[in-house]
């Protein structure tokens, strides 16, 4: 167990080194003096300060340094600041991960309380016409890109009905007092981005629960008289959950980045609209900072993950 | 300042180079597999007879959207608008008077606009047509990048293991290691020119690790097989099993592979387009024509659900047909 634990320690930390590299080596890539990528070419440069930044930045430095330098920084929350707006970076990820990670956890959430009962129905009715019907259904929900599944929630609930708002975020405050507010505006695009995620979890469970349903001890508890949803939702439901978990938390890292288009579709707040905006104004140091930020969150979890399973399943944590 | 203003021109040669390249090898690649498919014509049409009928109407499908957007692509680039097909491009504008003629914007369908207008006037029939044709090159550039690049890849370091393996298997867990979306959009804000010849490659550079991981599995499993063990022990060259026993047996797999995979990235570009960042207007995209007619919703829905329909069911078709394909090969070879 705890040479598990070991390895895969050893592992984050080499992915997370590659990773913070090629995100730094990013500016770095582009031919030419960085200051171009960092002001964009075409703005107004006063020359004190394309030397101010480079001062600040240590450009003149050999590439290694910098990149130590950078790492420092960042890891005590420094990820420089904006040279198009001022603001600091770490602060504008401080304000806006909040809000892609409620939507990436209810996304999440709503599409594991959708899979199971599809899953394991899916799984009970084996080729039957119920399960021929909902993995006709699944196929579909896996196909439609999300965006357009905001589009036509927002066509359906916010402009033909009017019963919930097509955008206009309400920020969840700390002690959940607007909460119905917040899930108001949070409800629509959790569901966009649930649709296609449900269709990945079901088709999971139900492949799972049917290699689960042929084992011994399922066959036992039929003998003993338990009814169908006893055996099907207590018995063989957590042992068929595993890969679920898995690809549940795994999904949960890319989908704090993977909220972006959803974000721009219900105009939300959040990391991906930061992140859209800054490549739209060709803000590098933004850009870099996004997405070194949610790259080692989503590495971070997918370790988190990684362990978790061997922890809770006795098959493996046993070996 | 020299240097900055040398930098656009330098950009768009180099750019203008690997369109050419690129063009010349997907010529090459689309006519091999033309006379590929041609020279097996009856294998093909037995394979489509097989397929449940639900298959089959996908694969029409995706027949008719590559026919069609090849139609308009010769038509706008090699006959000037000869074939009866409305200018994809045309506001009404008639260039012998010099005047707009009176056309509306956002109409539903009639006779001569199929699928209505858009917000700018232009012909939504025909847009989506033309549309197709982003997704289809920057889902052949991608496949023919994983199959090539990542079949290959994938069969060597699955047959040779060792060193090789985890050097190349590190690199592409690296890579794995980025959220997709995230590590596209970030690849996609250092090129200034958005081009499709950059969509295509750049999205065809991140496909190759999952192609790699997908043939290492494959050339793990094949590489354990008797023929390959009856070569090593007749003493047969390695490169040559890797090319006549390995690869060989590889590439159907990726082949049905590269179908889902293509579904994935058709939804990656039309996102990538709805947010403005894939191919730019006035070409028309399916991610683009549905931004555009979105901000037009309460008036005109139908100019969104054209395009979304059209995209989600070339997804659908890929998807499904794809399926059917990994469920026969798995079914042949644990019959082999």
């Amino acid at each position: 167990m705890a040479k598990v634990i070991g390895i895969r320690v050893l592992r984050l930390v080499f992915t997370l080194f590659a990773v913070t590299v090629l995100t730094f080596l990013m500016t770095k890539l582009l031919p030419g003096d960085p200051i171009n990528a960092i002001l964009g070419t075409s703005s107004q440069r006063d020359p004190a300060v394309v030397e101010r930044i480079r001062a600040e930045l240590h450009l003149d430095d050999s590439i290694p340094s910098q990149y130590v330098r950078w790492l420092g920084d960042a890891v005590t929350g420094d990820l420089g600041y904006s040279y198009i707006t001022d603001q600091p970076i770490a602060d504008t990820i401080g304000q806006r991960a909040p809000v892609s990670a409620q939507l990436a956890l209810m996304a999440i959430g709503l599409a594991v309380l959708m899979a199971i009962p599809i899953g394991v129905l899916g799984a009970y009715t084996q080729s039957r016409w119920p399960d021929a019907l909902s993995s006709r259904f699944v196929q579909v929900a896996l196909s439609v890109p999300n965006f357009i599944v905001g589009i036509f929630l927002i066509f359906f609930f916010a402009v033909k009905l009017e019963w919930l708002p097509a955008s206009n975020w309400t920020r969840l405050e700390r002690n959940l007092s607007n909460l119905p507010a917040n899930l108001k505006t949070s409800i629509m695009p959790a569901t966009a981005l649930a649709l296609s995620q449900m269709a990945i979890f079901s088709r999971l469970v139900r492949s799972d629960m049917i290699a689960t349903l042929q084992e011994n001890y399922v066959l036992s508890a039929k003998a003993k008289g338990l009814s169908n949803r006893f055996i099907l939702f207590r018995h063989a439901l957590r042992p068929s959950s595993f890969s679920l978990i898995t690809i549940a938390g795994i999904n949960f890292g890319a989908l704090l980045g993977g909220t972006v288009v959803i974000e721009r579709v219900f105009a939300l707040p959040g990391l991906g609209s930061r992140l859209l905006s800054a490549i739209e104004q060709r803000d590098v140091l933004v850009i870099q900072g996004i997405t070194v930020f949610i790259a080692v969150v989503y590495v971070v979890v997918n370790t988190l993950v990684d362990l978790f399973y061997t922890f809770i399943d006795p098959r493996i944590r046993r070996s | 300042m020299l240097n900055l203003a040398m930098q656009p021109m330098l950009a768009t040669s180099f750019w203008g180079l690997l369109r050419t390249a690129g063009i010349g090898i997907l010529m090459v690649l689309v006519a091999g597999v033309l006379i590929y498919a041609v020279l097996n014509i009856r294998t093909l049409a037995r394979t489509f007879i097989e397929m449940p009928i639900s298959v089959k109407l996908c694969a029409l499908w995706l027949l008719i959207i590559v026919v069609a957007a090849v139609y308009a692509k010769v038509d706008t680039e090699l006959l000037d608008h000869a074939l009866p097909l409305q200018n994809p491009d045309d506001q009404g504008f008639n260039p012998e008077t010099g005047v707009f003629e009176v056309r509306e914007g956002n109409l539903t369908s009639t006779s001569e606009y199929w699928l209505g207008t858009d917000t700018l006037k232009r012909d939504t029939f025909s847009r989506i047509i033309h549309g197709a044709w982003v997704s289809i090159i920057v889902s052949l550039v991608s496949a023919a990048f994983g199959i090539i690049v990542g079949g290959f890849l994938g069969s060597l370091v699955g047959y040779v293991r060792g060193r090789t393996e985890m050097v190349i298997m590190t690199g592409i867990d690296i890579i794995l290691a980025f959220p997709a979306l995230i590590l596209l959009l970030a690849m996609v804000s250092i090129f200034e020119v958005r081009s499709l010849t950059m969509i295509s490659l750049v999205i065809g550079f991140l496909s190759i690790p999952a192609y790699t991981r997908v043939a290492r599995a494959t050339s793990l499993a094949v590489s354990n097989r008797e023929f390959v063990h009856a070569a090593q022990a007749i003493g047969t060259k390695p490169t040559r099993i890797l090319l006549q026993e390995v690869i060989p047996n590889v590439m159907p797999v990726m082949i049905a592979y590269a179908m889902v995979a293509a579904a994935a990235v058709i939804v990656i570009e039309g996102t990538l387009s709805f947010l403005g960042l894939s191919v730019q207007p006035p070409a028309a995209t399916w991610g683009n024509m549905i931004n555009l007619a979105r901000g037009n919703i309460k008036v005109n829905v139908w100019q969104v659900l054209w395009p979304s329909i059209a995209l989600t069911l070339t997804v659908l078709s890929l998807n499904q047909v794809g399926d059917w394909f990994q469920k026969r090969g798995a079914h042949r070879a644990s019959g082999l």
